[in-house]
């Protein structure tokens, strides 16, 4: 009888020991098998991997702000809310036919979806994934754009980019069922991505179809769209884009801001007190993702194809490139870790996750992944604009 | 014997216009990665248009061979002529509309 009591009492401790935080977890996107991985930075290991999520080709995710739960945006309108507690999907829907990104709210209660088929934002409950509002990017005779660049902002807004009509709107939840949207017009021609500044303050959305960015202050509630940049690189012949850049995220040193430039081979550096350009910062090919450690003691770039081996580091108090790495064929993104002393990098065609070093650069260790894409650590739950 | 090298000549030029297997890989590859990144992985549009055959079949071979080469002005699509033979180009025609 004794036996079976300390027996029993064992199975206990042993239930406890299985019992998992989520503060050093992320997912990452398997692109081609529509899958993603949990992993963990700490142990730096996988835990799991969640088959059947649909086309994650171009997939983003957003965590719950008890940082349980995973919400992956697929290519294909899927919407999926993974629990990272349980390995295994929560709740699945299909919202559109072909769409780009998400976000959640500040107060934690609803997920936008941008979209591009049908083009528009739809909003629905973290909790149960039902539909709260649909909102509809129409513009001109009737027309409907795609959407991009949709990031959550404070008081409860959200805030995104119209790639067709060249318009930035911002959509008030405070009463969910009846948004309240303010439209900025003729902001530029397609613009492509877009970032919110960590404070929340400032909207930046970069254009494809023109030179520069446009600028909202969402401070001001007066504030009209101010371009930045309009002239950079002018006089230069406008290179090829083999993959459209990527504003994720604020690469900031001081009172610099780090953007990839578009047709040209530069990361550059603005003044954000004047928003003028204070550097062009030459690099290997055309920047897609420019990651600042959360320190900002250093910038990490990636590239769009035929350069896509590459990473360059920046250093931020001498404003160059310091170092070139190749982690192998096509690096699709970088994560740093919640403070910043790793950085895991997904090498697509050679199937491998790198985990990196970041005071030496030095490789810590490989984990196998099938083309991997986007990673997203769960420190993103507490992050405006991610 | 003319008749012979003709015949030789033609299936030459036959087998110059299929890439080699290493190469066709290289370019499924591509196509679903690199063009997938702007068009979809499935190819069912993006940023850039569906490339579906249904979207497709209605275009002249020649101006999809034209738009992979050169590129279109005024959209996001750029030339792929640094990395992309004509004659590639002419066999990712024919796989997209098959």
């Amino acid at each position: 009888m004794f036996k079976l009591i300390v027996l029993s009492l064992l199975f206990c401790f042993n239930a406890h020991a299985e019992l998992r935080a989520t503060g050093d977890l992320g997912v990452v996107i398997e692109r081609a098998k529509g899958s993603a991985l949990i992993i963990n930075t700490s142990k730096k290991n996988i835990l799991a991997k969640i088959p059947s999520l649909g086309d994650l080709s171009h997939a983003s995710v957003v965590f719950s702000r008890d940082q349980r739960y995973a919400f992956i945006f697929g290519r294909d309108g899927g919407l999926t809310k993974i629990d990272l507690l349980k390995d295994k999907v929560a709740k699945r829907i299909i919202q559109a036919g072909n769409s780009i990104g998400g976000a959640i709210s500040q107060d934690g209660k609803l997920i936008a979806v941008s979209n591009y088929t049908p083009g528009g934002i739809k909003i629905f409950s973290a909790e149960t994934l039902e539909l709260v509002a649909d909102i509809p990017a129409e513009y001109g005779d009737k027309q409907l754009s795609k959407v991009v660049g949709l990031v959550d902002a404070p008081n409860n807004r959200f805030v995104f980019s119209l790639f067709d009509a060249g318009e930035i709107w911002v959509v008030s939840i405070k009463a969910p069922k009846k948004p309240d949207i303010r439209k900025y017009k003729n902001i530029g021609k397609q613009p492509y991505d877009a970032l919110l500044t960590p404070d929340g303050r400032y909207y930046i959305a970069g254009l494809f179809g023109e030179r520069g960015l446009a600028l909202l202050d969402l401070w001001d509630a007066e504030a009209e769209i101010k371009r930045i940049l309009p002239d950079y690189g002018k006089n230069d012949e406008k290179l090829p884009v083999y993959k459209m850049p990527h504003l994720e995220g604020w690469a900031v040193a001081g009172d610099f801001m780090l953007i990839p430039a578009v047709g040209q081979h530069e990361v550059l550096v603005i003044d954000k007190r004047k928003w003028t350009l204070v550097k062009r910062i030459p690099v290997i090919g055309q920047p897609v993702f420019v990651m600042a450690r959360p320190d900002g003691r250093e910038i990490w770039v990636n590239f769009a194809f035929p350069d896509n081996q590459n990473i360059q580091i920046i250093d931020a108090k001498e404003l160059a490139v310091v170092k070139s790495l190749i982690p192998g064929k096509v690096v699709l993104h970088m994560e740093f870790t919640p403070r910043g002393e790793q950085v895991w990098v997904s090498v697509r065609d050679d199937n491998q996750l790198i985990i990196y070093e970041t005071e030496n650069h030095q490789e810590l260790k490989r984990l196998p992944a099938e083309k991997p894409s986007g990673i997203f650590f769960s420190s993103r739950a507490h992050k405006m604009g991610l | 014997m003319k008749y012979l090298i003709i015949a030789l000549v033609f299936s030459a030029s036959a087998m110059a216009s299929e890439p080699d297997k290493l190469r066709q890989q290289e370019l499924r590859n591509m196509l679903a990665h690199d063009c997938g990144s702007c068009h979809g992985l499935t190819l069912k549009g993006g940023l850039g248009p569906s490339l579906l055959a249904e979207n497709l079949v209605n275009k002249d071979d020649q101006f999809l061979v034209h738009t992979i080469l050169e590129g279109r002005k005024g959209t996001a699509m750029p030339p792929w002529k640094p990395f992309i033979t004509e004659q590639e180009a002419f066999w990712l025609v024919k796989k997209l509309l098959k």
